[in-house]
């Protein structure tokens, strides 16, 4: 099957690539790129642990070929926290309320939970939860996460008005 | 879990893309947000030696509204339809279905004319389709053609839609008459929140200024092997004033005339009743938005005869 380039931006790094077109978003960014802190759960779009952000908005990489990212910009969880270290506000906040256990299904929460909250500066419970529901938890149980959620949009709000 | 090989085609321009499909024939498959396509070739329930991938093409992301007609390109996302005003005020239903397709990750990639040419008999596009009477333009190199959303859906994941063709505008409209006072609902019933439904039920009601039903359209999804209309209870409902509609009975009479399937979700019966309630609970909720909406909603505004009553 032919191989196509694919050129790429991915956590702000342009990425030149010759990729099957069979390759998803997901196993390009983890085998080719070895950015492994987007996880496959059930590769077939249930989940949410492969979420990743194109050009901001919050997609499954499982659900995409990589070829498709041509010219687009990919953020991964790897590509959310502080440069030099340090974890993001969405990260802070879940371990501050507990919001994760294993970790497996983590970044797929961080990443969507920071979308969610760029469209949604104050979100209300019943829209976190709405929210959270393309990702799934097997372990912490989803109190915590919402807890997690509240507590980040607080912080911004806080650092907003500050 | 990996797709089997095949060629990738990522036409810029309609007519890239009809002559490839023309010229694959069977061969080609379009993906369009592959949100269901993804996964049905990655489990390797089919495969195909091409994909033609319709994302570049960007002449087919639209909302356009005009004498009370909204047009909808097929690659408009989910997302983009949620966002959209002319939506909102012109195709309510439309904009309520949204809200329950998947989840945020899956409306940003699936687009509306994606989820009508997969036709999960489940899918809440397709049932609004439907419901509203949507029409529906098929590009091919052989010319273009429109179809009824009544008679595109064949079957289970089947439309009439040939391999080469492509659609590329999905219709809704024109509202009767801005006189009527106008409410819309869809209401589902899925185990977890985002899954598709174990029944659906969407209904689209007029009510004139004598309080009359002048129209009640009623879809039903997830219950048969593609969206139906309960084509008898509409014609019951017609001309019964309003306030007198029994929503349950309506509801009863929905599903008089559908065979309703099995699977491992639901026997029948159980399908059945659930159907039912929700075709009345759909019937309860357009018609109380029809009471507070008042007569000449502005989405009818175009095609009305634009005085106050």
């Amino acid at each position: 099957m032919t191989e196509h380039q694919l050129d790429v931006t991915v956590n702000g790094r342009a990425v030149t690539a010759t990729v099957e077109p069979r390759l998803t978003l997901a196993d390009f960014l983890r085998d080719r790129l070895r950015l492994t802190g987007t996880h496959l759960g059930c590769e077939h779009g249930v989940c949410g642990a492969c979420t990743v952000l194109a050009d901001g908005a919050a997609i499954r990489s499982c659900l995409v070929f990589a070829i498709q990212m041509q010219g687009a910009a990919v953020t991964t969880v790897e590509g959310l926290t502080p440069d030099g270290g340090g974890l993001s506000d969405v990260q802070e906040a879940f371990r501050a309320e507990h919001g994760l256990q294993c970790g497996f299904c983590t970044p797929g929460f961080v990443v969507s939970v920071t979308a969610f909250l760029d469209a949604n500066p104050d979100p209300s419970a019943e829209q976190i939860r709405d929210g959270l529901s393309g990702n799934l938890c097997r372990c912490t149980g989803y109190q915590g996460i919402v807890r997690a959620v509240q507590a980040a949009a607080h912080a911004r709000r806080e650092a907003r008005d500050a | 879990m990996k797709p089997a090989p095949f060629e990738y085609h990522a036409p810029q321009t309609l007519e890239e893309a009809l002559t490839l499909l023309a010229e694959f024939g069977d061969e080609a498959k379009v993906l369009a947000g592959g949100q269901s396509l993804v996964p049905v070739l990655a489990l390797r329930l089919s495969r195909f030696e091409h994909l033609v991938d319709l994302n570049r093409i960007t002449a087919l992301r639209y909302v356009g509204a005009a004498d009370g007609v909204t047009r909808i390109g097929a690659m408009t996302t989910q997302a983009a339809i949620a966002s959209s005003p002319d939506v909102r005020t012109r195709v309510r239903l439309l904009a309520d279905a949204t809200a329950r397709i998947g989840h945020f990750q899956i409306r940003n990639r699936g687009t509306i004319g994606g989820s009508v040419c997969h036709a999960d008999p489940a899918a809440e596009y397709p049932a609004v389709a439907v419901t509203l009477d949507a029409e529906l333009d098929l590009a091919s190199v052989r010319g273009t053609r429109t179809v009824g959303a009544t008679e595109f859906f064949t079957g289970p994941l089947m439309t009439v839609a040939e391999p080469d063709e492509v659609v590329t505008e999905i219709r809704f409209g024109p509202v009767v008459s801005g006189w009527h006072a106008q409410g819309s609902a869809i209401v589902e019933m899925a185990r977890r929140h985002g899954d598709f439904a174990l029944a659906g039920a969407a209904c689209a009601v007029e009510v004139d200024p004598a309080g009359r039903v002048r129209s009640l359209r009623l879809g039903l999804f997830g219950v048969a092997s593609v969206p139906v209309r309960a084509r008898a209870a509409e014609r019951a409902a017609h001309g019964a004033v309003a306030a007198d509609l029994d929503p349950v009975a309506v509801g009863r009479a929905a599903v008089a005339d559908v065979s309703f399937a099995a699977d491992v979700h639901a026997d029948a019966g159980y399908r059945e009743r659930v159907a039912a309630h929700l075709a009345g609970q759909a019937v309860r909720q357009a018609l109380a938005e029809a009471r507070s909406a008042g007569p000449a909603a502005a989405a009818g505004g175009a095609a009305g005869p634009g005085g106050a009553v």
